[in-house]
């Protein structure tokens, strides 16, 4: 056991931290919010890098690094401060398609997310479905040689920039186990039919929205899978999502911000305490995500379902870190950045709501893990 | 980067479990607590299983180990609640090690090895000190030296602590003693880190065993019917209970490889204060859990979980609480 990082890994991480801060432009850092354009401006930075998806297998862009490799370049894009990548493309539809898709379908699609030509969101809440996903009743009816889908998604993040949105829609609505009529389908928003609401959150930013479809005709070639075997498709994809919720480079930006921003408080020991605790909590949590990378080095085996831990502690340590920072303003303030620190405390609030509330992630815990 | 055990730090950390489960269950425990505090034939196993030398240089008949070679050993003690004075004796050799001359080297460590001494060190001359009924020498700070002394030669109350160590209260001051060599201070840190990232890794093996009991327990006891692990508000809990356990269980890696790797003295203390106050908050937080969760079977005598809370209580506190190593933590 050695918890330093070899001389190899360390010369690996300067070198993806050098590339970041000579290729990150300056006016695209640490920004709460991104349109459109900003947010494909830094993927396309990344793509003509051929670091957009490293964890794609080579033939379709992928780096061929190994997981700590994986990791540490996770960290620096993290660290860097630059406009999140969009996961729903790279990390979410991507990982599918690979997993079950067609030839036809990897390769129509895999090039176009890899380049950022397509813009995609993920259609999984709805008004009545939202931790009992499988209640879900947005149905696609089948005609011929495509489906109608008639429903409504909800939650549906940055769904007024894309082009396309990938939805488990009910195909089946007879079965007596609900999970078996579901299907996994690919939408392209332009469609006739297709129309989005913007959810404004409490912190005044639209990033969220409903999804309406209304007597919307989708070619049967968009189904991904098998009929009635979308339930699969989204457990499979579900713990994709969990291990990319740790954030570790982000909060340990976060970290380093308010320790800049707090220290006229170095003398409020009460304050300076919350802090250590929270970069100890922070300290661990990379730890462990590096523990569980490296048992699945060793065994070969996907993360098992204890990496639920790896979202709810990272969550709430974004969360930790945005109350205090938020403490380090006047309360009573109106300025553009004490507000600024006061509505990312509102917005990280759902962190441990959203990709499987922390409630769900203790029952997957509990079941998978500990067999309760 | 990993976090393997190498083949040999398994097979001893595995011989240690076995003989540990065949020779020092909770009865075989609760005798040798009601006895004499400690156990002669236990020590004599240890010492065959080359646990008491692992820690001492090869020149003395040790094996040149660190921290990380322990962390098994200390997670299975940590199991089965083993009350044997092996981490004051492992303590107390290591200052032996670095300051002694070579003739104290010669004189103690081989003992040590062979399982025919225990030492203990006492921060002061006057205080209590773990282990020190069963030792043969004591090393004793005194203001910035280190002494050697007899320990039949020091006054002693011997005690049971809150978790039933062999402990003494020790007034050493005044006697005839030789003197180890080196800056006081820099050894005593240096021991006191190695020492408690130590008890860090003895702490997750308590925990690990306060987490499978209760789990246990949540799967067989029914109430209204069904096991009470059924309960989405009990379920909620145990898992955060293992979720502080794994979060300490990274923390005490975390500190063992840095006792062994760390050149620089603020990158190994940073490391050990920051796994201590992880893992003091989760010792009280799964210690508390644990017991709760048992219900009224938590709080009996009868239950081995009464003594791992007991453990867990002194060893959250032991080597420095939470807000002693904060304080520490923030001069970093």
């Amino acid at each position: 056991m050695d918890l330093n990082y070899s001389a190899e890994e360390l010369a690996f991480r300067d070198e993806v931290r050098g590339w970041l801060a000579a290729s990150l432009p300056a006016g695209l850092k640490d920004r709460g919010h991104y349109t459109k354009d900003e947010l494909l401006a830094w993927h396309r930075i990344l793509a003509s890098q051929g670091w957009v998806a490293p964890a794609w297998p080579r033939e379709w862009g992928g780096t061929g690094w190994n997981l700590v490799q994986r990791y540490l370049f996770e960290e620096e894009l993290g660290y860097a401060g630059g406009p999140p990548l969009v996961p729903f493309g790279l990390a979410m539809c991507a990982p599918v398609l690979l997993r079950f898709g067609t030839e036809a379908q990897k390769k129509r699609f895999l090039p176009r997310i890899y380049h950022g030509e397509d813009f995609w969101c993920q259609g999984y809440s709805e008004p009545g479905s939202g931790s009992d996903l499988a209640s879900l009743k947005t149905k696609a009816v089948r005609k011929n040689d495509h489906y109608v889908v008639t429903g409504q998604k909800t939650w549906t993040t940055l769904a007024h920039y894309a082009d396309w949105i990938f939805c488990l829609v009910r195909t089946d609505p007879t079965v007596e186990k609900r999970q078996e009529g579901i299907s996994f389908l690919l939408v392209d928003m332009k469609s006739p039919g297709v129309s989005v609401r913007p959810l404004i959150l409490m912190d005044g930013a639209h990033e969220v929205n409903e999804v309406f479809f209304d007597d919307v005709e989708v070619p049967a070639e968009n189904r991904v899978h098998e009929e009635g075997k979308g339930w699969t498709v989204a457990k499979y994809l579900l713990g994709y999502e969990r291990m990319n919720t740790g954030r570790i480079g982000e909060s340990k930006r976060q970290l380093a911000k308010l320790k800049e921003l707090s220290k006229n408080k170095r003398n409020d020991v009460r304050f300076r305490d919350r802090l250590s605790r929270l970069e100890i909590e922070l300290i661990a949590l990379e730890v462990t995500n590096l523990r569980f990378l490296d048992r699945m080095r060793r065994t070969g085996q996907p993360p098992g379902a204890d990496v639920s831990m790896l979202k709810i502690k990272g969550t709430e340590i974004q969360q930790g870190l945005t109350e205090l920072a938020m403490e380090c303003s006047d309360p009573l303030a109106g300025d553009e950045n004490s507000l600024a620190l006061q509505k990312r405390y509102l917005s990280m609030r759902k962190t441990t709501i959203y990709a499987g509330s922390n409630e769900i992630q203790r029952n997957i815990i509990a079941k998978m893990t500990l067999g309760l | 980067m990993n976090f393997d055990y190498s083949e040999e730090q398994q097979l001893l950390a595995d011989s240690v479990r076995r003989f540990l489960d065949r020779e020092y269950d909770f009865e075989a425990r609760k005798k040798i607590v009601s006895g004499r505090g400690w156990s002669e034939q236990v020590w004599a196993k240890l010492a065959e299983l080359g646990l008491t030398g692992l820690p001492l240089p090869a020149e003395h008949g040790g094996f040149g180990g660190g921290a990380v070679d322990l962390m098994g050993v200390m997670e299975a003690f940590g199991e089965a609640l083993v009350v044997e004075p092996f981490l004051p004796t492992v303590m107390a050799a290591r200052l032996v090690a670095r300051a002694g001359s070579e003739a104290q080297k010669r004189a103690l460590l081989p003992a040590v090895a062979e399982g025919r001494l225990r030492l203990a060190f006492a921060a002061s001359p006057k205080g209590n000190v773990v282990g020190a009924p069963a030792a043969g020498k004591l090393v004793v700070r005194e203001a910035d030296a280190l002494f050697l002394v007899d320990a039949a030669e020091v006054k002693m109350q011997p005690y049971r602590t809150l978790d039933n160590m062999l402990a003494a209260e020790i007034d050493a001051s005044g006697l005839k003693s030789e003197r180890l060599s080196g800056d006081t201070g820099i050894l005593v840190e240096e021991a006191v880190d190695f020492a408690t990232a130590l008890a860090c890794a003895e702490a997750v093996g308590v925990m690990k065993s306060a987490c499978d009991a209760t789990l246990e327990y949540l799967k067989t006891r029914k109430q209204f019917g069904v096991p009470i692990g059924t309960f989405q508000a009990l379920q909620h809990r145990i898992v955060d209970m293992f979720i502080s356990c794994e979060q300490a269980r990274s923390m005490a890696c975390l500190a063992c490889s840095k006792v062994d790797s760390s050149v620089d003295r603020a990158e190994r203390a940073r490391a050990v204060s920051a796994a201590k106050i992880k893992v003091s908050d989760a010792a009280r937080h799964v210690s508390q859990e644990s017991v709760q969760l048992h219900g009224g079977m938590g709080m009996s005598e009868e239950l081995k979980v009464s003594h791992s809370f007991r453990r867990l209580t002194v060893l959250a506190r032991q080597f420095g609480d939470a807000d002693h190593h904060l304080e520490r933590f923030a001069t970093l």
